[in-house]
Order: C-alpha cells, then sequence, then structure tokens
C-alpha cells in the first residue's frame, strides 16, 4: 500500500513539475549528441571518398572512362581495364540474388505465417542466422572441395544437352560463376531471410483475420495479402542482400576464377571488382595502386546506385499503394 | 593483508627496474618480414639459431615479398626477405644502401591431376609453353602423347590453373617461360602478375595452397606451385626438359645442379632463367635476405652476421629436407664476404 502511494507521487511530481535544469541539459546534450553522430558519420563518408578518390584520381586522369570498358588488365604494359570484373561484379550478384532471394523469401513466409509452432519456428530462425556467422573464407573452401565437385556431374549434362543455350555454353572446369553464385546466394540468404521475416512480421495480424474473413485460402491470403502488405520491407531485404553480394570477397576470390573474360555461361570463370582489389593490392606497384583505387570508387559507386534504385522503387512503390 | 600486497607490489616494479635494463643490454631481438615461399624454412633456421644463440632471439613473419620491401624501406623492421630481390629503384629508397644475400634456392613445379595419376609424365620444351598459352586444350593431344609412349591418356581438356594474385611464384615461372618460348615472351611477358591468354580453361586462385587445392579438386587440372606445396600435399609433379634435352623431375639433384650451372654477379642478385647442364632441374630460383648496410645498433649488426652465419652453416643442412635447394659452396662463400658489409 504504502509503496503503491508513493510510486504515484514520485510519477505525479514528474509528470507535473516543470522541467529541471538537469532535464535541459541531459535533453540538449543528448540532441547535441546525436547531431554529433550524423555528422561525424557523413564525414567519414566524406573522408573515405576523399581519400579514396584522393589516391584515385591519376589514375582517373590518365585512364578516364576507357579504364571502365577495357577487358585487359596487363600490369607489365601498364593497361588497366575492369569492364570484366564489372560485370562479374553485377552478374555473380544478380544470381545471387535470384536464388537467394527466393529461397529467403520463402523461408520468411515459411517461418512467419503459422506453418510450424512457434518453438519450432524458433529453432529453425537460429539455425539460419547462423549462416550468416560463417566466415566468407570457409565458405570458400567449402565451395571448393564440396560445391564444386558436387555440380560437376550436372554441369557437364547441361553442356551435353542444352550447350546451344548460352547459359550453359562452356564446360566447368572447376572456379567458375555457377559454384561462385550458388554460394554467395547461401551468403546473402540469411540476411535476406531475418529482414524479410521482420517486415511480415510487423503486418498486423487484422488484416490477415480480415483476408481469411472475405474468405481467402492460406495461400491466397499469404500471396495476395501478406505479401504486397510487407513487400516495402521485402524488397528492403532484397537491396541489403544485393549490396551484400556486391561486397563480397573472400568466398569469391577462391571460386569464381579471377579470370578477365564476359561470359553468359555459367560454367566459365569470371571475376569481380572486391576479388581483384583483394588479390592485387598486396603487391600492387605505385601505379597499380592508383587505379585499384579507381576501381575501388568504381565499386563504391555501383553500390550506392544499387541503393538508390532500391530506395527510388521502395519509395514510389508505397505511394502508388497510398493511393 | 592490504600492506602484504603493497610489498610485494613494490618488490616486483623493483626487481623488472633491476634486471629489465640488464637482459635489454645482453639480449638482441630481431625482427623481419617478408616473403611466404622460404618462410617454413626460416622459421625452422631461427628457432634452431634462437637456442643455439641465448642471447639473440629472432622473430619473421611471412607476409609477402612485397610487405616485406615495404617494411625494410620504412624501417620498421631489422631485416626482410623476398623472392624478386629488390630493383635498384626500390633500394635506392633507403638511406645507407641495402645488402641483398641469397640465402636459399627453391623449385617450382608443374602439378597435373589425371584420372589414374600417371606418375611423372614427361613435357617437352614446346608443350608446356603451348599448354599454358591455351595452344594445347587436350590431354590427348599428339604432342604430349608423343613424349610419354606406353602413358594412357584420357580425352579431357586440360584446365590450366594459375595464381590470381600477385606474386613471386609467378614472376620466377614467367620468366622461365619466357625464356623458353618466344611466343610467350611475346605475348603474356614475364611479371609478378600478367595478362593470361583469356579462355574458359585457365582459372586462377589465390596464394600457393588455393592453386594446390583448385588442382587436387579438378581433374584435368595443371598448375604452377612450389616444390613444398606440391609435395606436402602429395600432387603428381611433371618431369621437365631442360635446355640439354633431358627431362628432369623437382627434388633431387636437378635443383643443386641448376644452382652450379650459373655464376651470380658481384650484387648477388640474379634469376636462373633457364639453366644449362645435363642434370638441371630448369625453374629453379634464389630467395634473398635483405639487410641494411648501415644499422642504427652495432649490437644488432654483430647479431644479423652471426644469424646470416648460422643460416650459411647449419642452416643449410636442414635445406634440403623441407624441399629447399642448400646454396653451392661457392655461393655460400660469395654470400659469407658480402655479410661484412652489415654494419
Amino acid at each position: 500500500m504504502k509503496t503503491l502511494e508513493l510510486r504515484s507521487e514520485v510519477t505525479a511530481a514528474s509528470v507535473s513539475a516543470p522541467p529541471s535544469s538537469w532535464d535541459y541539459l541531459a535533453d540538449r546534450s543528448f540532441r547535441a549528441m546525436a547531431q554529433a553522430g550524423v555528422w561525424i558519420i557523413l564525414l567519414l563518408l566524406g573522408f573515405i571518398l576523399w581519400s579514396i578518390g584522393g589516391k584515385a584520381w591519376i589514375g582517373m586522369r590518365d585512364y578516364g572512362i576507357g579504364f571502365l570498358v577495357s577487358t585487359t588488365w596487363d600490369v607489365g604494359r601498364q593497361q588497366f581495364g575492369i569492364l570484366p570484373h564489372i560485370w562479374g561484379t553485377l552478374y555473380s550478384s544478380l544470381l545471387a540474388l535470384a536464388v537467394g532471394g527466393f529461397f529467403g523469401v520463402a523461408m520468411a513466409i515459411f517461418l512467419t505465417q503459422d506453418f510450424l509452432p512457434p518453438r519450432l519456428a524458433q529453432v529453425f530462425r537460429t539455425i539460419v542466422e547462423l549462416l550468416a556467422a560463417i566466415p566468407s573464407v570457409v565458405y570458400g573452401l567449402w565451395g571448393l572441395f564440396f560445391v564444386v565437385p558436387a555440380m560437376r556431374p550436372a554441369a557437364a549434362w547441361l553442356f551435353e544437352r542444352f550447350g546451344f543455350i548460352p547459359f550453359f555454353g562452356t564446360t566447368l572446369s572447376g572456379p567458375g560463376m555457377a559454384p561462385a553464385s550458388l554460394v554467395l546466394a547461401i551468403m546473402v540468404l540469411p540476411t535476406v531471410a531475418a529482414v524479410s521475416q521482420d517486415a511480415l512480421r510487423l503486418v498486423p495480424y487484422k488484416v490477415k483475420e480480415a483476408a481469411y474473413g472475405m474468405g481467402t485460402t492460406r495461400w491466397e491470403a499469404i500471396l495476395k495479402v501478406m505479401l504486397p502488405a510487407a513487400s516495402t520491407g521485402i524488397f528492403g531485404a532484397l537491396v541489403l542482400g544485393f549490396g551484400r553480394a556486391l561486397g563480397e570477397t573472400m568466398a569469391l576470390a577462391m571460386l569464381i576464377g579471377n579470370s578477365n573474360q564476359i561470359s553468359l555461361s555459367l560454367f566459365s570463370p569470371a571475376n569481380t571488382l572486391a576479388a581483384l582489389l583483394a588479390l592485387n593490392f598486396p603487391e600492387a606497384g605505385p601505379r597499380e595502386v592508383q587505379v585499384l583505387m579507381y576501381a575501388a570508387l568504381v565499386l563504391l559507386a555501383i553500390t550506392l546506385v544499387v541503393n538508390m534504385i532500391g530506395e527510388a522503387i521502395m519509395t514510389l512503390s508505397s505511394r502508388r499503394r497510398v493511393k | 593483508m592490504r600492506r602484504f600486497v603493497i610489498s610485494v607490489t613494490l618488490a616486483v616494479t623493483a626487481l623488472v627496474l633491476t634486471t629489465g635494463p640488464a637482459l635489454a643490454q645482453d639480449s638482441v631481438r630481431l625482427t623481419g618480414s617478408g616473403a611466404t615461399f622460404p618462410f617454413p624454412l626460416y622459421s625452422a633456421w631461427f628457432k634452431a639459431f634462437s637456442q643455439k644463440q641465448k642471447t639473440v632471439s629472432v622473430d619473421y613473419q611471412g607476409k609477402d615479398s612485397g610487405a616485406g620491401i615495404q617494411d625494410l624501406t620504412n624501417r620498421t623492421v631489422d631485416f626482410a626477405a623476398s623472392d624478386a630481390a629488390m630493383t635498384d629503384e626500390q633500394m635506392a629508397k633507403v638511406p645507407g644502401g641495402v645488402q641483398l644475400l641469397p640465402m636459399t634456392a627453391g623449385e617450382i613445379v608443374i602439378s597435373y591431376n589425371l584420372p589414374g595419376s600417371p606418375k611423372a609424365l614427361k613435357l617437352p620444351r614446346d608443350v608446356y609453353p603451348a599448354i599454358f598459352l591455351g595452344k594445347i586444350t587436350k590431354w590427348s593431344d599428339p604432342k604430349i602423347k608423343a613424349a610419354n609412349p606406353g602413358v594412357s591418356l584420357p580425352d579431357l581438356d586440360i584446365t590450366v590453373v594459375r595464381r590470381a594474385d600477385a606474386s613471386g611464384t609467378t614472376f620466377v615461372f614467367t620468366t622461365h617461360l619466357a625464356a623458353v618460348s618466344e611466343e610467350w615472351a611475346k605475348g603474356p611477358g614475364a611479371g609478378t602478375t600478367v595478362n593470361w591468354p583469356k579462355s574458359d580453361k585457365i582459372v586462377a586462385s589465390p596464394k600457393n595452397d588455393g592453386v594446390t587445392a583448385t588442382i587436387k579438386q579438378t581433374p584435368g587440372a595443371i598448375g604452377y606451385v612450389e616444390f613444398a606445396f606440391a609435395k606436402f600435399a602429395k600432387l603428381e609433379m611433371a618431369l621437365i626438359q631442360n635446355k640439354a634435352g633431358q627431362y628432369v623431375g623437382p627434388g633431387g639433384e636437378g635443383g643443386p645442379a641448376a644452382l652450379a650451372s650459373f655464376a651470380l654477379p658481384a650484387n648477388l642478385r640474379a634469376w636462373v632463367t633457364d639453366p644449362e647442364g645435363a642434370k638441371a632441374y630448369p625453374i629453379a630460383t634464389y630467395t634473398w635476405m635483405l639487410f641494411y648496410k648501415e644499422n642504427k645498433d652495432p649490437k644488432k649488426a654483430a647479431a644479423l652476421r652471426q644469424m646470416v652465419e648460422y643460416c650459411l652453416t647449419d642452416g643449410q643442412k636442414a635445406a634440403a629436407s623441407l624441399g629447399y635447394i642448400p646454396l653451392p659452396e661457392t655461393v655460400v662463400a660469395a654470400v659469407r664476404k658480402a655479410a661484412s658489409s652489415i654494419q
């Protein structure tokens, strides 16, 4: 009884009393700190751009746009071009997103739409999240020792039967686009699954009940009501996953074959920007460092553009839904 | 209790203060960094040397040749190691000068993965450059068959595995290819990274272990790695035809014969691109330690000279068992003489 009175007194006092000078101070310093935090992040981004750009600009001046469309990387003759790397980065990330995105969203539906008892769903969720904790180099080794040998018979069969389709136009010799993007898909899967689950869980339960009330089946409710309602969040998950795939380095360096060529075939070796940077920096000469910095800037720009496009699509789609 | 703690702390502090400088005066700690290729040998040497010379301890970090040169230039180490020695331009950046000393040598092997693992495949001089150029694409190629009568070679695509990162191994291997094949010299050329022919059947893996693993996992693969990696991964190694026309395998008499057939110049920097001599294994190379000619601390300079002397005497005996080539007597004498300029 006594404690209850005391508590009500305290709350009453803190609500009705004018803010003390301490409150003002706390409020203002919090505000200042938050602002400072934002500025520090912006400054840091600016600093990173400035320091990379500062090292890259000589390369940019000397190689210009030709750098982006040339396919030769020859240190001995000082010819540099990153078109195969740009192609490989985008192609592998898109493939990974297609596979990882499909399974990620499917998994999110499975784990949030009452298909499993809550406790079991929690176990599955933890297992999927564990995938994110595996280091990149372990994925690379696993790919080399398991995925590539496992894929070889299937690849040979596809090449023999469907070799006329450009996607299967070569044989898989070892490392290549298909094993690399498959492993990459597994790596983006936890990101896509986790963020999509959050998005689906944020849809109010009433929405689903209303759909059921209108006589939909479970799948109609999921596909026509729940997914569109959560689409903004799911799209965000896909953009995040794509960003992760673009920047992934070590596993790809081990699996993609690092060959500077542009091919539609899934079984050809290719190359990516991140792998180029990671593998060539340690022993790069002064000239090579400049062009590698230029390549880093290009990778940064690609990531930025992808994120901006994602942002724009999300805004557009949500605006249309409101109408 | 509290008093006890304080007195113990005081005692320990006093002990550290009095003995610390004394220890530092007697013992010298040397740090080095650089090439990973001789790392297994160097770490064995330095461990044994530190045990023998109680007052000197040596730490060596295997980063890579380029990083070693960088560390030496920035004066963050007492010595460095490099598979590619140092260029004159790089040496000019170190005030006082750099002494290059070849400490050991190694072989680069051509390894392959074929069904049924035929041992000691023979590769003629006109064949292996063509394989790495992507001109010979099948294991059943008549040129390979002609050199290996009696070996059943499958109708399998050849997958070339190369290094993806810039490396001393690639430098030595491509320098050799350029010496053997004019087409290679005019095409990809020699360097720590070269512009490889564009082909679906040429893939790249990072580091020696990556190449080794990829060869092991890919039927029909061929690639170049350092001898020790191929030996410990139990890869098949090809016999390579040398300048005299003989087929020689790695790991035997071939390495020392290659070094013996070749005289080092006064600056001790040269590459055995294509050794003469019937017994010589064609792809062998020295690897260097890099020292300052002017060390700030005379004690350190003395310790460094001691270390070199140990490596030249006891160290050379351990080299062969770890897969390296012991230096020829003439080279040991030249290195010993040059080591006196470490002051």
